[in-house]
Parts: structure tokens; C-alpha cells; sequence
């Protein structure tokens, strides 16, 4: 047994090697693909190559002939059993949720959506028997613009129409605010459809023992799914048990309720052998949950010094074909992000969700927050260059002051800590900001071929979701909180069990320094449990950038109680008052008497055999803890990009980027470097390199990874990195920071493209400003500014 | 079926394999080495990258029946009685969270450092282009190369 002579080293702020990675970089990993069990059968689904159509007729019987091929199965065989996939977020009383059958039993609204599903000996004898099912289908015609989509005589996704909601929110006094503003300056931007694209595809088994199912599934949501499939699916919650193994990240992407989960449970029921699906990156691109896909139209009305009056924002919003998980409400968390960090006299916000006939929508890095960063951004620049203004000033002119902290802002949240300023200096400090202004003009002034620009995102998030009573007042349909157990055994090493459910995070290692630190043991003497029901019984699972700032606190207080109980114990052992007894640095000591003492292995040892406790005391010093937030955490920053555009080619270089956030305390440095770098690099490719594509009978283009582009190493910059700190008001005094880089750099990078060509008179380019756009951006502009004609 | 003969991280296999199936899905599924992962089915994403005769393949754009008398090397058999260099930079400079492009991405390095030993950090964006990574954001793996190149990965 170990006992521990000299306290441990604080663990907060280590850079910790991670303890996941033995597993990972030598081929040891439990993907879900991996499982394999006996008498397992594979799954493939028949998928509508239609965007809308009725289907006719379903015929598997050629497909049944096939040597190797166990079942098959249309919508209509599952019709009384499949029910809807639930949506989890009806942010209006008059949302319209259309019914979201698992399998399509008599239409189908986008491509891909499953329409027959083969089970067969192995993947191959299904993946071919898929070519042997005869479906016959009655085209109808695609929805596919959400801007048309509301007029009237548009063909329609759901008989209830293309709406499913319209959603309000207004303070202050427009009217106001407008008359009479010197400056008015509304823009409209696109925030395209993207495709998260997490590298390891969707995959899923599912066995059945008697009456009880265990799935494993690459989820982000172990817990949430056990639920909705013990909720819409009619079987008993005690008898389903949800694992999640590793899981090759998510993104958002991974928190879904999907069809072939669903399907995956249900069909394994019905052969009664365990069956198993993995998607194609093909099937994938066609059939994960794409994020944004927003139209913005956005109003601002300012005073002639730059101040900000009056904020409007009118988003249309694509649904896609169904409301899945959380598709309603993602647009509803920019709601609350457009007014960012600036201060102002009003502000209104609706939100009109529309179907397509497209693969719905839902959460992706970020969520509803970086479609708001993006717009209030570009448009600081646009008031920004309105006004002469440089972008950092207007933006200084308006935002809340760090003395200004706790600030309740136009929306109603109260932003805990903040210090823009110091931020914003780093970060100009870092990019060398004054020295390339004058590069900039510099090169302006010769007309060099290659501009340089620089974008300025001064962004921040509500992130650490989310205080229960506010999901509850905005009708989502679940709390925020998380859950954590401390199990202390006999050997006095120590088991943390955790409903957060990492995939990629580096939880094993993080929450093993936080334990260590409140437990005062060794981080090598911590195992960390999560992503199965049956060992982590209760949890919310991972999104919203929440796992530290809300799980990491379940840890905190999870740990007080167990110290609280070992008070007791070590009282006990020492004959002393259990109200004397102090604990640090992994020890029970007597106040005052630092002689007496009794490490906390030594009293875990005690409580175990139980020949000795204080009368009544129940023999176990584990505990649990389920922690509610009692406030989003705000971590903020600012990013700044230099960017070259060759104005002959419209390539665009990125040539230096600085990221300085604040995300209050860190507890591995490390880890928080790869997340801030991963998320910029996610929101590069969102302003740069990718997007979704439907053609004008609602196939997608961009089915693989050579059509949708996932930026590699040669397409991106290295960063430059660092942090300013104002701790958030929980007892870590940590923030999140897993979505951060994402919200950031989306629009400091186009701030920077727009930055390098408007003495071009260029304003805005759509995104992914590849280099046709932005050459044809120039090129129209040229010809607008010569009065016409090609240049 | 076309029989095979195939070494695989140091131990011969002799198999019947359909003329069609992928060397990825013979690793996985014939012979249970799954530390080889598919992240794609166009060969972009080079996840399934491993090391055939010595030199980077795409197992999944790669036959079973193409690899007969081969000597593959996958992510489960690249340390030798410690880590590979690669292993160890990858662990010490953070160079993955999910960890499901590492296999690949790890292999990938060290045919890039075989052919180059000392590269410049622009010459490991270059040479790992075939190799996505949705996480990392790139940075921790260039600078995981440079200190396995620094560690004589390449011997």
C-alpha cells in the first residue's frame, strides 16, 4: 500500500502527458468498429438516392436469396415498433416536429435517409445484398433554398408546411435606438453548411441477453441516449445499458439520437444475434448531422464616435428535413451571443427555423455561437471601416470594461469576469499589430499584387452549459448539470467515476489532477471511469465546452464529501473531536498538533476492514456528487490573423495567427493548447476550405473527404498561443475552452481577407473564400469600380 | 479465393482471401488487428496507413492479395521492446486527443523521416498532407516529428 510521505505537487496548471495515450498510440484502442462478438451479424442500409420522393414500393425478396443474408427489413416492417426520433428542444409552444420515423416508411425528405436495411454474416455480403433490394419511388420535388422555401406555392418538405418556428427576443428601445443614428449599416451573411467530420465514422452494436440490450456506440451521449431510448422506444430504462468505448471525436456530431442506434436495437431484437453497423465516410457525409446553415441579416445603428445603439438580427435557420436532438434550439444559443461583448441601448433577435429537403441539421463546434461571433465581428469591421476607425478601437469604444464585471448584459446574462483589454493588448503585442498595419499600408500604397490583411475577433462564449432553470425557462427538454463518485478503495488508490464522456478531451488525465489535487493522492493512483451506463450511472454527457467547468466541479464536490466523512473516521482513530480534525495535502491531522495525523489511505484502509468506526458510521467513504452550474461560464479572448491575398490568383496565406483567450484556470496547459488549436483550425476550414454542397436535385457533392475539404497540415498555420486569466466565480475558477478556437477564427480570418481587399471597394466574401471567390470578388469589383465591363 | 502469404508485425500468416478484400480489412478482420482504424473510403484521410516493405501504404486502397510475400508493419507492431520515437514524441508533445488518426499519422512519419531525416517543419506539413487529423489542428504533430527526428526516429 502506498502512503503518501511528502504531499504531491499541486496539479492545477501541469502539463500532464496524458494517460489516455499509452492505449492510443500503440493500436490498443476499443473502438467500437473493434467489437466483435459471436454470432455477430452487419447491418447495411438501402438509402433513398431521391431528396424527396414517395416511396412506392419495397421489395427485399431478391435480396433474402443472396447466400449469407440473414434479414432484411423496409420501414413498414418496423412501422409499429420504430417510433420518432425524439427532438429534445421544442423552443416554441407552436413548433411544428414533424414525426421522424427511423426508417422512412412512406416518403423520403433528404438523401441518404434509410429506406431498407440488409443484415448479413459479414460486411461485405451486406454491402453488396444492398443492390438486390428493389425500391421504387414517385419524385417530388426538393426544397432547397430555405429563402424560398416560406413563399407561398413552394413545394412543401412536411404537410404542416416549411416553418417550424419563429423565435423573439427583444430589450431596450429600437425605435430609439435607430432614429436619427448617424450610422446605420446592415449586412447579410452566410454561414454555410458544414459537415463536422470527425475522423472515426459512426459505428454501432447492439446485443440482446434475455430482456436486457447493451450498445456500444461512437456517442458523445451514453447517458442521454439510454434515456431517449427508454423514452420514445418503449423499452424499460433498467434494461438497457449504454457504452461508449473509445470514441474517435464528435464535434457535436456524436450528440445524436440516430436512426441507426435505433435501428441498431431494434433489429438485433427482432434477428436475435448481435448486429452491428459502421458507416462509410460516403454514408457519413451524407447521413451525420450537418451544423450551421443560417442566412443573417443583421442591423446595426451606432453613434458618429462608433458606439453602438441598436442591434437587430433576423437569421433564417435550415432545419433540414426533421428536428433532430437539439436542431431547434442550436440557433437559440447565438441568440444570446450576438451582443457578444459589447454594451448597447437595444437589441432584437428572431429566429425563423425552415425545412429542406437536406440532412438535418444540428450541433457543431460551437453550436448557434460561432454563426453569432461571425456576424457581430464582420459587421465591428464594417462600422469600423464606415467610420475610420481602426477595427480594435470600435471595438474598445463599446465593449464592457473589466472594471464594469459582473455585467448583465442586453440579453439578460450576467458575464461573471473578463479583461478584454488585456487580451486584446497581448494579442496585438504578439502579432507585432502597429508594425503590420504599416506593412499594410505600405503595400497599399505601391499596389503590390499581394495585399495583406488583418482580422480582429474579440469574441466570447457562453459555454459550461448549463444552469437547469435556464434550459428549463428555454424548454429544453433535459438539465445541465453533471455527476461524479469517488470511490475510495481498500488499497487507497482511488476510482473516479464521471458522467461527462470524453472523446478526446483527455478527461483521464485531467480529472485525475483535480482528484489528486482535493484528495492531496497520487495522479498516478487514479483511474478514471466514464462512458458506460452500468459504471457511470447517471451523467450529461459532453458538449458546450461543460465537462470541466460543470463535471470538473461535480468532481470538487464529490471529493469535499468524502474528506467529510474521513474527518469522522481519522477523528476516531486519533481520539480526537472529528470538529478538530483538519485535512490537506492528503492528511487527517489535529488541529494544532501536526504530530497527529492519519493519511487518507490509511483511513480508507480503516473504513474497508470496519473493526473500528465511530458508532453509526456507515463503512464506506465514497461519495457522489451531482453539480448545477448556477451560471454559464464566459471565457473570452481575442484572435488576430494576418492574412496575404494574391489579388492575381485569389489565394489566400495565412501568415501569422495569434490566439489570446482567457478561459480562467488552467489545469493542464498542454491540453488546453490542443483543444485552442484544434478549434481554430476547425474554423479555418470553415472561413477558407469547407462546405457542404447539394446540387439543384438535392444530392450532395460533397460525399468524401476529396470533395469536402478537411484542411490538412500543408493547408494550415502554425499558432501563436497564450493566455490572460480573470477566474470564473466556481471554486476551480475554470471556464471551458473546448469550442473557444472554432467561435474565434471564423471571422478574424474573413475580417482579415475583407481587411486586405477593400480598397477594393470589397465589403464581404462568401465563405469558403476559396480562391475562385475571392479572385471573382476582385474581378467584380474591378469592374464595378472602371464603371462596368470586364476587367 | 487466392491464398496469401503475408507477415504481419512480425508473424507469418498464410490466408484465403476474396480477390476483392482490402488489406485494411484483412488486418481488421481476418487477423483481428484492429489498431489500424478506416476513417474513409477514398483513400483521403490515410488513417489506415501502414508501413508495407517499409513504405507508407493506404491499407484501404491497397488489396490483400497486392500484399503477398509483404512485410507489413502496422501501429501494434512498431515499438520493439520500448516505444518507436515517434510513439514517444507523439505522448510527450501532445500530438493527439481522439487518437484515431495517430496509427496512420505515426506510420505516415516514419516513412517521412526514413526519406528525410532532418525535416524542416514545412516539410512535415508537405509530407504529411495524406493524413487528416479533425483535433489537433496540426501543430503538436509537426512538433511531435521534429522532436522524433531529433531523437534519430529514422534509424
Amino acid at each position: 500500500m502506498t502512503t503518501t510521505e511528502q504531499p504531491p505537487a499541486a496539479e492545477l496548471g501541469r502539463a500532464r502527458r496524458r494517460k489516455e495515450d499509452a492505449r492510443l498510440v500503440t493500436g490498443q484502442t476499443n473502438w467500437t468498429d473493434n467489437i466483435t462478438m459471436p454470432g455477430m451479424l452487419h447491418m447495411a442500409f438501402v438509402r433513398s438516392p431521391y431528396a424527396h420522393a414517395k416511396i412506392t414500393s419495397v421489395d427485399v425478396s431478391a435480396a433474402l436469396e443472396l447466400p449469407g443474408v440473414v434479414a432484411a427489413f423496409c420501414g413498414a416492417d418496423l412501422a409499429d415498433e420504430q417510433g420518432s426520433l425524439p427532438c429534445a428542444w421544442p423552443v416554441t409552444p407552436d413548433i411544428v416536429i414533424p414525426a421522424h420515423p427511423p426508417m422512412a416508411v412512406d416518403e423520403v425528405r433528404y438523401v441518404g435517409e434509410a429506406v431498407a436495411a440488409v443484415i448479413a454474416r459479414d460486411r461485405y455480403t451486406a454491402a453488396d445484398a444492398i443492390a438486390s433490394v428493389d425500391v421504387t419511388y414517385e419524385a417530388l420535388e426538393p426544397v432547397l433554398d430555405i429563402r424560398d422555401a416560406l413563399e407561398e406555392g413552394s413545394p412543401k418538405v412536411h404537410e404542416a408546411g416549411n416553418k417550424s418556428y419563429e423565435w423573439v427576443f427583444a430589450n431596450g428601445d429600437m425605435d430609439a435606438a435607430f432614429a436619427d443614428a448617424p450610422v446605420v449599416i446592415e449586412r447579410q451573411y452566410r454561414q454555410q453548411r458544414l459537415i463536422p467530420c470527425a475522423m472515426e465514422p459512426r459505428s454501432v452494436v447492439s446485443a440482446w441477453v434475455g430482456d436486457e440490450v447493451t450498445l456500444w456506440s461512437a456517442t458523445q451521449i451514453p447517458h442521454v441516449l439510454r434515456f431517449a431510448i427508454a423514452a420514445f422506444f418503449g423499452i424499460p430504462e433498467q434494461d438497457i445499458r449504454v457504452i461508449a468505448p473509445d470514441v474517435g471525436g464528435g464535434f457535436g456530431s456524436k450528440l445524436q439520437v440516430t436512426a441507426e442506434e435505433v435501428l441498431a436495437v431494434l433489429i438485433s431484437r427482432k434477428v436475435g444475434r448481435p448486429v452491428k453497423w459502421t458507416e462509410s465516410r460516403s454514408e457519413g457525409n451524407m447521413t451525420v448531422h450537418h451544423g450551421r446553415d443560417q442566412w443573417q441579416r443583421i442591423k446595426i445603428a451606432a453613434d458618429s464616435d462608433g458606439r453602438l445603439r441598436g442591434l437587430q438580427v433576423d437569421l433564417l435557420a435550415d432545419m433540414g428535413a426533421y428536428l433532430m436532438l437539439v436542431t431547434p434550439g442550436v440557433p437559440l444559443l447565438g441568440a444570446f451571443m450576438f451582443p457578444a461583448i459589447y454594451k448597447m441601448d437595444a437589441y432584437s433577435f428572431k429566429c425563423t427555423g425552415v425545412f429542406t429537403t437536406k440532412m438535418p441539421t444540428d450541433a457543431y463546434r460551437g453550436a448557434g455561437r460561432p454563426e453569432a461571433t461571425f456576424a457581430i465581428e464582420r459587421i465591428m469591421d464594417e462600422l469600423a471601416a464606415e467610420l475610420g476607425i481602426d477595427p480594435l478601437e470600435v471595438r474598445e469604444r463599446n465593449w464592457i470594461k473589466h472594471e464594469e464585471f459582473p455585467f448583465t448584459t442586453i440579453c439578460g446574462l450576467t458575464y461573471d469576469s473578463g479583461n478584454y483589454e488585456a487580451a486584446t493588448e497581448r494579442a496585438k503585442e504578439l502579432l507585432g499589430y502597429d508594425q503590420l498595419r504599416a506593412e499594410q499600408a505600405e503595400r497599399n500604397a505601391r499596389g503590390d499584387s499581394v495585399r495583406l490583411g488583418i482580422g480582429a475577433s474579440t469574441y466570447t462564449e457562453m459555454c459550461g452549459l448549463a444552469p437547469s432553470r435556464v434550459l428549463g425557462s428555454l424548454a429544453y427538454g433535459a438539465g445541465g448539470w453533471e455527476h461524479a463518485s469517488i470511490r475510495m478503495l481498500p488499497t487507497g488508490k482511488v476510482e473516479v467515476v464521471t458522467g461527462s464522456s470524453a472523446h478526446g478531451q483527455g478527461h483521464e488525465t485531467a480529472w485525475s489532477q483535480i482528484v489528486a489535487d482535493q484528495l492531496g493522492v497520487p495522479f498516478e493512483d487514479i483511474r478514471v471511469l466514464h462512458g458506460d451506463t452500468a459504471v457511470s450511472h447517471k451523467g450529461m454527457d459532453t458538449y458546450g465546452s461543460r465537462s470541466l467547468a460543470v463535471g470538473g466541479m461535480a468532481l470538487v464536490s464529490a471529493c469535499d464529501k468524502v474528506i467529510e466523512k474521513g474527518k469522522l473516521v481519522a477523528a476516531h482513530m486519533m481520539e480526537a473531536n472529528a470538529s478538530d480534525i483538519e485535512f490537506a495535502s492528503g492528511r487527517f491531522q489535529v488541529r494544532g498538533d501536526p504530530e497527529q495525523g492519519r493519511a487518507i489511505q490509511e483511513v480508507a484502509l480503516a473504513t474497508f476492514a470496519a473493526h473500528d468506526l465511530p458508532e453509526g458510521f456507515e463503512p464506506s467513504l465514497d461519495s457522489d456528487a451531482t453539480y448545477d452550474p448556477e451560471n454559464f461560464s464566459f471565457q473570452h479572448g481575442t484572435h488576430l490573423c494576418a492574412a496575404e491575398v494574391d489579388t492575381e490568383t485569389g489565394m489566400v496565406t495565412i501568415r501569422s495567427y495569434v490566439a489570446v483567450d482567457d478561459i480562467g484556470k488552467v489545469v493542464n496547459p498542454l491540453i488546453v493548447d490542443g483543444q485552442v488549436h484544434g478549434g481554430i483550425a476547425q474554423g479555418i476550414g470553415q472561413a477558407l476550405y469547407e462546405e457542404a454542397v447539394y446540387d439543384d436535385a438535392g444530392n450532395l457533392l460533397t460525399t468524401t473527404l476529396a470533395d469536402y475539404l478537411v484542411p490538412s497540415a500543408a493547408d494550415l498555420p502554425s499558432y501563436i498561443t497564450d493566455r490572460t486569466e480573470s477566474p470564473s466565480a466556481n471554486r476551480l475558477g475554470v471556464k471551458g475552452v473546448g469550442e473557444a478556437g472554432t467561435i474565434a477564427s471564423t471571422p478574424a480570418v474573413v475580417n482579415a481577407i475583407v481587411d486586405a481587399l477593400r480598397p477594393f471597394g470589397i465589403k464581404d466574401i462568401e465563405m469558403p473564400c476559396s480562391p475562385e471567390r475571392v479572385w471573382r470578388a476582385i474581378e467584380s469589383a474591378s469592374a464595378a469600380n472602371t464603371g462596368g465591363g470586364a476587367a | 479465393m487466392t491464398e496469401i502469404h503475408v507477415t504481419v508485425d512480425g508473424v507469418k500468416y498464410v490466408d484465403q482471401v476474396e480477390p476483392r478484400l482490402l488489406l485494411v480489412h484483412y488486418l481488421r478482420d481476418v487477423l483481428g488487428k484492429t489498431g489500424t482504424p478506416v476513417g474513409c473510403d477514398t483513400s483521403n484521410c490515410g488513417a489506415c496507413t501502414v508501413l508495407m516493405d517499409g513504405l507508407s501504404v493506404k491499407s484501404c486502397s491497397v488489396l490483400a492479395v497486392q500484399a503477398e510475400g509483404a512485410e507489413i508493419t502496422t501501429i501494434e507492431g512498431l515499438a520493439n521492446g520500448e516505444w518507436h520515437p515517434l510513439q514517444k514524441a507523439f505522448k510527450e508533445e501532445h500530438a493527439l486527443q481522439c487518437g484515431y488518426c495517430t496509427p496512420g499519422m505515426i506510420l505516415a512519419s516514419a516513412d517521412l523521416l526514413k526519406d528525410n531525416p532532418s525535416p524542416t517543419d514545412e516539410q512535415i506539413r508537405d509530407g504529411l498532407e495524406g493524413n487528416l487529423c479533425r483535433c489537433t489542428g496540426y501543430e503538436h504533430i509537426v512538433r511531435a516529428v521534429r522532436r522524433a527526428s531529433a531523437a534519430g526516429a529514422s534509424q
